[in-house]
C-alpha cells in the first residue's frame, strides 16, 4: 500500500509491533520515555507503570501481546450466580475460586505480573499462574472483592481472560501427561540401576565371576525390569494390539515390532535367569523402552503446549438476554437458558444476538463476517431473520426468538464440521509405512536363519534368533519421527505457527493446493482510510482526520473504527448522533459537522452549494465518505480492506513451488475477483456458503489434490476441519482455532511459507533418520545371524545409533 | 565379598523409595510449570509504587 498514511518507523516497546510514522505515544519507563503503538498499548503499559510493576519490562523475555481493542466487555454478567456454576466453586469462609483462562501469556514474566497485580487486589488470598496452561486460579473473598473486578483488571494489564471452560479436556491432558511422566521415570530410574548391574555382568563375563554372584545379579535386574517391562512400556503393547486387531498389512504401525521386541528379549532373559543358561538382555530392555518413552514425551509435551482452549458454541453467545414481558415493557436480563421459543428479547447497540430471531421492531445494521465472510455490515429491518453469534453495530433491535443453542445456524455449522472432521483423509506416517515391511522382513529373515542354525546345530538356534530379535530392535527406527517431529515443532513455533495436530508438518510437505477465505484472513477484516482528499484545501489531511475521528469517537459502527486509529485527536465534539445506514453528525467550535454518505451530508449545506455533487467521488474503488459542515463540503475519506502484508510473499512462493492457489470466500461482492486478479490468485469462487466450501475441497481431494485451507470465520469452521491441513489465523473465532490443525499467532501469511520450507526439512531429516536406522539394522542383522553379536556390543549398538538419530532430528531446532 | 549378598538386595528399597519420591513429585504437580518456577527467584520486587502515578491511581478508583 504505497499511498498508505500507515508507514513503519520503530517498534513498539510493550508489544513489538511497528508504530505508524506520525504516532507519538510515548510511556515513561523506568525514567526513559519509550514509544507505543497504539492506544491501547499505551494504556496497558500506563497500568503497569502505576501498578509499579515496570520490572515487568527488565524480567521479560518475549515481548507482551498487542491488547485487543475489544468493545466494552460486561464484566458483571460473570457475578451472576447462574454464569458462575459452571467454574466458581465455593470454598469455607465466604471464599470463592475460579479458573481462568488468560489469554497474552508470552513469558514467565507475565506470570509474575499477573499474580502481583491481581494478588494486591482487596479479597483476592492467593493467585496462582500457570505459563504453560495459561490458566489463573484465583481465590477471593466475596464480600470483598467481585469476580468482574478482577476479570477487568487482567484486562487493564493488557491480558484477555474468560472462563475456562474445557475443565474435561484439561483434565484429560494433565492426566495423560502425569502418566506419562511417571512411566518415563520409572523407565529411567530401572535403566540406571540395571545398568550398573550389567556393566558388573559383563565385567565378570570377561574376568570371571562366582556362579552365586552371576546368579544374583540377574535376579536383581529381573526384579528391576518387570516393572520397566510391565508399567512403562504397556502403551507401546496397547497400540501394538490396537493395531494388530485391524488386521490389516496397511496398518500396522511402529508399535507392532517395538512391542515384539520387548516382550521377545524380557521373556527370553528371564528363561535364561531361571534355568540360569544363555544370555540376558535386561539392559538393552530398559534403555529401549526409555528411549521410545523419551521420544514420545518431547513429542507429546510439544503438542500439549500448543494445545489452546476448547473454543466452544457456548462462548460466541451471550450469558444473558433481555427479555421483554407481555405486560411491562422494561426488558429483564434473564439466562440465556432460561429462553424459550417465542419469547422477545431487546438486543442493544453492540451486543451479540443470543439467539436466531426475526426483528420485530427498529432497524439495525448487523455485522455477519464472522457467519458469512461477507465484508460490509447488512441492513436489517422488521421481518428480516438474525443470527446467533453476530453482532448488533447500531441501534437496539427487538427480535423474536426462532431458535435456540441446538437448533440456531451456529450450531448447524458446527455438526458439519463435526462431520467434517469424520471424513478427513487420514494421514500415515512414514515410518509407520516402513513399519509394516519391517516387520514382515525381520519375520521371515528370522524364521529362515532359526530354521538353518536348527539343522546344523540346534544347541545355538534359540539364542541366535534371540540375539537377532533384540539386534534388530527398531529402537533408532521408531525414535526417527518423534524427534524431528518435536524439533520441528517448536521451530515452527519460533515463527509464530502453532501445531496442535501431529500430522500437520508431514502434511504440509506434501500440499498441492492453497485455499484461502477472504475477509480476515488474506484482508485485514477491518475498513482502514485508505485515501484523504481534501476539497478544502486550506488544511491539510491530518487535521479533516482529526475531525473525523471526533465525530466518530463514540460510534459503534465498523465504520468508525477505521478512523479511530488515529491518536487522541484535538478537537472535541458536542451532540453527536448516529444516524443508521448514513453517517454521523456533531458540534466541533459551534460548527455543525457530518460524515457520512454524499446524500446524507449534503442536508446540512448552504443551498448554494448543493448540487453537482455525486459526481466528483474521486474514483469507484474505495468505498468513499465525504466530510462536510455548514458551510460546505471539506474532504473525502477513502475506505477499504486492506490486504495483510505477507499475502504478496505466500503467493508468489506458491508459485515458486507450484502450489495452486484458490480464493474461496462467502462474500458475494466483486471485491473476491478483484482481489483474485490483484494478487494473482489462479481460481476464486465468490458467495459461497460454509456446506459450499466444503464440498469444493471434497471435490478437489477425490481428484487427488491435498488442499490447505487457510480461513478464520465460523463460516470457515467445517472447511477447516475435511481440509488435509488447515490453519486458522491468530485473530480467528476460538471455534475456527479448534477445528484448525494450526494457528498462525502473529496472522503473518509469509511465516506459512517459511514453516512449510521446516516441513520440507523435516521430512527430508526423517528419511535420513528412517535410512540410518534401516542400514544400521541391515548391518547388524547378518552379524546376529552368524551369532557374532553379544549382549553388550547389542546394547552398544542401540544406544549409538539411537544418539545419531537424536543428534541428526536436532539440527531442525537451530 | 559376602557383604554384597546383602547390600545389593538393599538397593532394592532405595529403588523403591525413589520411585515412591517421583510419584509424590508428579502428584503435586512440580512438572506442570517448568519455566516459570526456575525464573521466578529472578523477579525481584524492590520497585515500589511512584508516589505521585500512586495518587492518581487513588483519585481514579
Amino acid at each position: 500500500m504505497p499511498n498508505s498514511p500507515l508507514e513503519l518507523a520503530e517498534d513498539c516497546y510493550h508489544c513489538g509491533l511497528p508504530i505508524p510514522q506520525h504516532f507519538n505515544l510515548t510511556v515513561d519507563i523506568s525514567g526513559e520515555p519509550q514509544s507505543m503503538c497504539c492506544p491501547g498499548c499505551q494504556a496497558v503499559a500506563l497500568s503497569i507503570v502505576d501498578g509499579g510493576l515496570e520490572n515487568f519490562y527488565r524480567f521479560r523475555s518475549e515481548h507482551a501481546q498487542r491488547p485487543k481493542q475489544a468493545a466494552e466487555h460486561q464484566w458483571q454478567v460473570y457475578d451472576l450466580a447462574e454464569v458462575q456454576t459452571d467454574f466458581v466453586t465455593h470454598l469455607e469462609g465466604g471464599e470463592r475460586e475460579a479458573q481462568l483462562l488468560i489469554q497474552g501469556i508470552t513469558c514467565a514474566a507475565c506470570v509474575w505480573l499477573l499474580e502481583k497485580q491481581l494478588g494486591a487486589l482487596p479479597g483476592v488470598t492467593a493467585v496462582t499462574v500457570n505459563a504453560s496452561t495459561h490458566r489463573c486460579l484465583v481465590r477471593w473473598s466475596s464480600d470483598a472483592q467481585t469476580l468482574s473486578h478482577i476479570m477487568s483488571e487482567c484486562q487493564r494489564i493488557g491480558y484477555e481472560s474468560s472462563p475456562a471452560s474445557d475443565e474435561q479436556a484439561f483434565q484429560l491432558r494433565k492426566k495423560e501427561n502425569r502418566q506419562a511422566l511417571m512411566r518415563l521415570g520409572v523407565a529411567g530410574i530401572g535403566m540406571m540401576q540395571i545398568g550398573m548391574v550389567a556393566i558388573a555382568l559383563y565385567a565378570g563375563a570377561a574376568q570371571g565371576i562366582s556362579e552365586g554372584m552371576q546368579s544374583l545379579l540377574r535376579y536383581l535386574s529381573l526384579v528391576i525390569a518387570t516393572p520397566v517391562v510391565f508399567y512403562s512400556a504397556r502403551p507401546f503393547f496397547q497400540a501394538a494390539r490396537r493395531s494388530l486387531a485391524r488386521a490389516h498389512l496397511k496398518h500396522l504401525n511402529m508399535d507392532v515390532p517395538v512391542s515384539f521386541a520387548i516382550i521377545a528379549a524380557y521373556l527370553a532373559s528371564v528363561y535364561s535367569t531361571l534355568t540360569n543358561t544363555g544370555e540376558v538382555y535386561f539392559d538393552s530392555v530398559s534403555m529401549f523402552t526409555f528411549f521410545l518413552l523419551l521420544g514420545r514425551y518431547l513429542e507429546m509435551r510439544v503438542r500439549h503446549a500448543n494445545s489452546l482452549a476448547m473454543g466452544n458454541l457456548s462462548q460466541l453467545l451471550p450469558f444473558t438476554a433481555n427479555r421483554l414481558g407481555e405486560p411491562e415493557l422494561q426488558p429483564v436480563a434473564v439466562p440465556l437458558r432460561s429462553l424459550v421459543i417465542g419469547d422477545r428479547v431487546l438486543v442493544r447497540a453492540g451486543e451479540v444476538f443470543p439467539c436466531d430471531g426475526c426483528v420485530l421492531q427498529g432497524s439495525s445494521s448487523v455485522e455477519e463476517a464472522l457467519l458469512t465472510g461477507e465484508a460490509k455490515p447488512l441492513r436489517k429491518n422488521i421481518g428480516d431473520a438474525v443470527i446467533a453469534g453476530t453482532l448488533n453495530t447500531e441501534s437496539a433491535l427487538e427480535v423474536r426468538v426462532t431458535g435456540l443453542g441446538e437448533n440456531t445456524t451456529l450450531s448447524a455449522i458446527d455438526k458439519l464440521a463435526t462431520r467434517a472432521e469424520l471424513e478427513k483423509p487420514q494421514q500415515q506416517t512414514l515410518a509407520d509405512k516402513v513399519a509394516a515391511y519391517f516387520v514382515a522382513a525381520v519375520l521371515v529373515l528370522t524364521a529362515l536363519v532359526g530354521t538353518f542354525w536348527y539343522l546344523h546345530e540346534p544347541a545355538q538356534a534359540f539364542w541366535i534368533v534371540l540375539s537377532i530379535l533384540v539386534v534388530t530392535c527398531p529402537c533408532a527406527l521408531s525414535l526417527a519421527t518423534p524427534l524431528a517431529l518435536a524439533a520441528a515443532t517448536s521451530a515452527a513455533r519460533r515463527q509464530g505457527f502453532l501445531i496442535t495436530r501431529a500430522h500437520v508438518l508431514e502434511s504440509l510437505a506434501n500440499i498441492t493446493r492453497l485455499v484461502f477465505d477472504k475477509t480476515g484472513t488474506l484482508t485485514l477484516g477491518q475498513l482502514r482510510v485508505k485515501r484523504c482528499v481534501p476539497i478544502q484545501t486550506q488544511y491539510n489531511e491530518r487535521h479533516y482526520l482529526a475531525l473525523a475521528a471526533a465525530l466518530e469517537k463514540n460510534a459503534n459502527h465498523p465504520i468508525a473504527s477505521a478512523f479511530l486509529v488515529e491518536p487522541a485527536t484535538s478537537f472535541t465534539a458536542s451532540n453527536l448522533h448516529q444516524y443508521t445506514a448514513e453517517g454521523v453528525g456533531g458540534q466541533i467550535n459551534k460548527l455543525r459537522y457530518r460524515l457520512g454518505s454524499v446524500e446524507f451530508v449534503c442536508k446540512i449545506f448552504p443551498d448554494n452549494i448543493q448540487p453537482s455533487f455525486n459526481a466528483l467521488v474521486p474514483d469507484e474503488k474505495l468505498q468513499w465518505l465525504l466530510l462536510g459542515s455548514e458551510l460546505g463540503p471539506l474532504a473525502w475519506f477513502g475506505l477499504s480492506d486492506s490486504v495483510r502484508d505477507g499475502a504478496g510473499p505466500l503467493l508468489s512462493y506458491c508459485n515458486v513451488e507450484a502450489i495452486q492457489t484458490e480464493l474461496l470466500s462467502g462474500d458475494a461482492s466483486p471485491a473476491v475477483a478483484a482481489l483474485a486478479k490483484d494478487l494473482g490468485i489462479q481460481e476464486f469462487q465468490a458467495g459461497a456458503k460454509p456446506a459450499d466450501k466444503l464440498e469444493r475441497i471434497h471435490r478437489l481431494q477425490a481428484l487427488g489434490e491435498r488442499v490447505l485451507m487457510m480461513g478464520d470465520g465460523i463460516n470457515d469452521v467445517p472447511v477447516l476441519a475435511g481440509a488435509d491441513v488447515s490453519i486458522a489465523m491468530g485473530a480467528a473465532t476460538d471455534l475456527a482455532q479448534t477445528r484448525a490443525d494450526a494457528i498462525l499467532l502473529n496472522n503473518d501469511l509469509s511465516a506459512v511459507a517459511r514453516v512449510r520450507n521446516i516441513a520440507l526439512k523435516t521430512r527430508k531429516i526423517i528419511r535420513q533418520n528412517v535410512t540410518w536406522a534401516l542400514c544400521y539394522n541391515a548391518l547388524a542383522l547378518p552379524l546376529a545371524a552368524l551369532g557374532m553379536v553379544p549382549p553388550w556390543a547389542a546394547a552398544i549398538g542401540m544406544s549409538a545409533s539411537s544418539l545419531v538419530v537424536t543428534l541428526n532430528a536436532l539440527r531442525l531446532n537451530r | 565379598m559376602d557383604s554384597l549378598y546383602l547390600l545389593i538386595p538393599v538397593v532394592l528399597i532405595f529403588l523403591v523409595l525413589a520411585i515412591r519420591f517421583l510419584s509424590w513429585a508428579i502428584k503435586s504437580g512440580q512438572y506442570e510449570d517448568l519455566d516459570t518456577e526456575g525464573q521466578r527467584i529472578l523477579f525481584d520486587d524492590e520497585a515500589k509504587p511512584k508516589p505521585k502515578s500512586q495518587a492518581e491511581n487513588d483519585k481514579r478508583d
